[in-house]
């Protein structure tokens, strides 16, 4: 068996891609399903359109977070399959990876969802994570042009992403 | 890697940038001075400071979520020592106390022994029945909106109008979970 990267503490170094990032894409959902950012760094197949591409995703996680909920076996509660949560409440998930990819999730009590999608040999990104979110409350949140609620267009923040992400091993 | 615990009040007002008291509260005060001018009515200025902290809230929750870290609150108590101790303390510099529970729980008082708002302030009697600090009102409501919850909060006692602290009353109305928004069309 070969074992891949380094040890939890330490990332392993970033594996050597095509166009030299390590994340392919990142997705920002809000509470309302309203895809703030979408942002691809190393796609190589499009299956679906744009639009149908959020929805397919930010549906995807909807039903996983239900899923794992009910399906966890330490809590005594839980409630019917389908039936809405409260953001954060229940177990959440944060991770799933296949032999191509790894999406790792983050979502914050105010609902903001942050998907993003590595190669498969990537640790926890939980702390990258929560990284990306004090960056979106830094540039976007505070910026008094942004309207909360709709697509992201500032520059600046893309910018830091951008550079945030090609770190990210 | 296990996920940061939560972060106190202190430590967090101490991390965080700040900036010079008096020129905070100058700077309310000119907002409220000019908003009186421009809207005459003193419900109207009501009004609209509670808008304007309704704004400011529904953005300020994501930073206080971001630099706080904590989780899901499970209880609406849990909500409102949260606020009370970190997000006052976070934000304004002062510590809140909570009290006042009604009995399922869904209604309580945040008091506030100092506020940073009214320092030199006096209402003039051409200002009475004006909540100079309603725009924290609005904040709490739009920040516990982001989180799912429909709140209403009113001011009980008001330091301005001779009281001998500021306590809002904060109640809980419902809570909100979040929806699947995509309609079966597909």
């Amino acid at each position: 068996m070969q074992f891949f990267g380094g040890s939890e503490i330490s990332p392993s170094p970033p594996a050597p891609t095509a166009s030299g990032n390590n994340a392919h894409m990142i997705y920002v959902f809000n509470r309302n399903g309203v895809c703030l950012l979408y942002r691809e760094w190393n796609r190589p197949l499009h299956t679906l359109n744009q639009q149908q591409d959020h929805k397919l995703m930010f549906g995807l996680l909807f039903s996983l977070k239900s899923l794992t909920a009910k399906m966890d076996p330490t809590s005594a509660e839980k409630g019917n399959l389908g039936v809405p949560q409260l953001p954060g409440q229940g177990c959440s998930f944060h991770s799933f990876r296949t032999n191509t990819y790894k999406l790792s999730f983050m979502e914050s009590p105010s609902g903001i969802k942050i998907i993003l999608v590595t190669h498969p040999r990537t640790g926890d990104l939980r702390e990258s994570l929560k990284y990306i979110y004090n960056l979106y409350v830094e540039y976007v949140v505070k910026n008094p042009i942004y309207t909360p609620g709709t697509p992201i267009r500032c520059e600046l923040f893309n910018t830091t992403l951008d550079q945030y992400a090609r770190s990210i091993a | 890697m296990a996920p940061l615990a939560p972060r106190s009040g202190d430590a967090i007002f101490a991390s965080v940038e700040r900036v010079n008291a008096e020129l905070f509260t100058l700077t309310y005060g000119a907002i409220v001075r000019q908003l009186l001018t421009d809207l005459e009515e003193v419900e109207e200025v009501n009004k609209q400071l509670d808008q304007m902290g309704y704004n400011i809230g529904i953005r300020l929750v994501d930073e206080f979520l971001a630099k706080s870290n904590v989780s899901r609150c499970t209880d609406f108590k849990e909500t409102a020592e949260v606020i009370a101790k970190v997000g006052f303390k976070m934000f304004l510099g002062v510590t809140a106390s909570v009290s006042n529970w009604d009995a399922d729980g869904t209604c309580c008082s945040i008091i506030l022994e100092d506020n940073p708002l009214v320092d030199f302030v006096e209402l003039p009697d051409t200002c009475q029945g004006l909540y100079y600090c309603n725009v924290l009102s609005g904040v709490i409501r739009g920040a516990l909106e982001m989180v799912s919850m429909k709140t209403e909060v009113t001011w009980v006692r008001d330091m301005l109008r001779g009281d001998d602290a500021f306590e809002l009353q904060v109640k809980l109305l419902k809570q909100v979970p979040e929806e699947y928004p995509y309609k079966d069309d597909e």
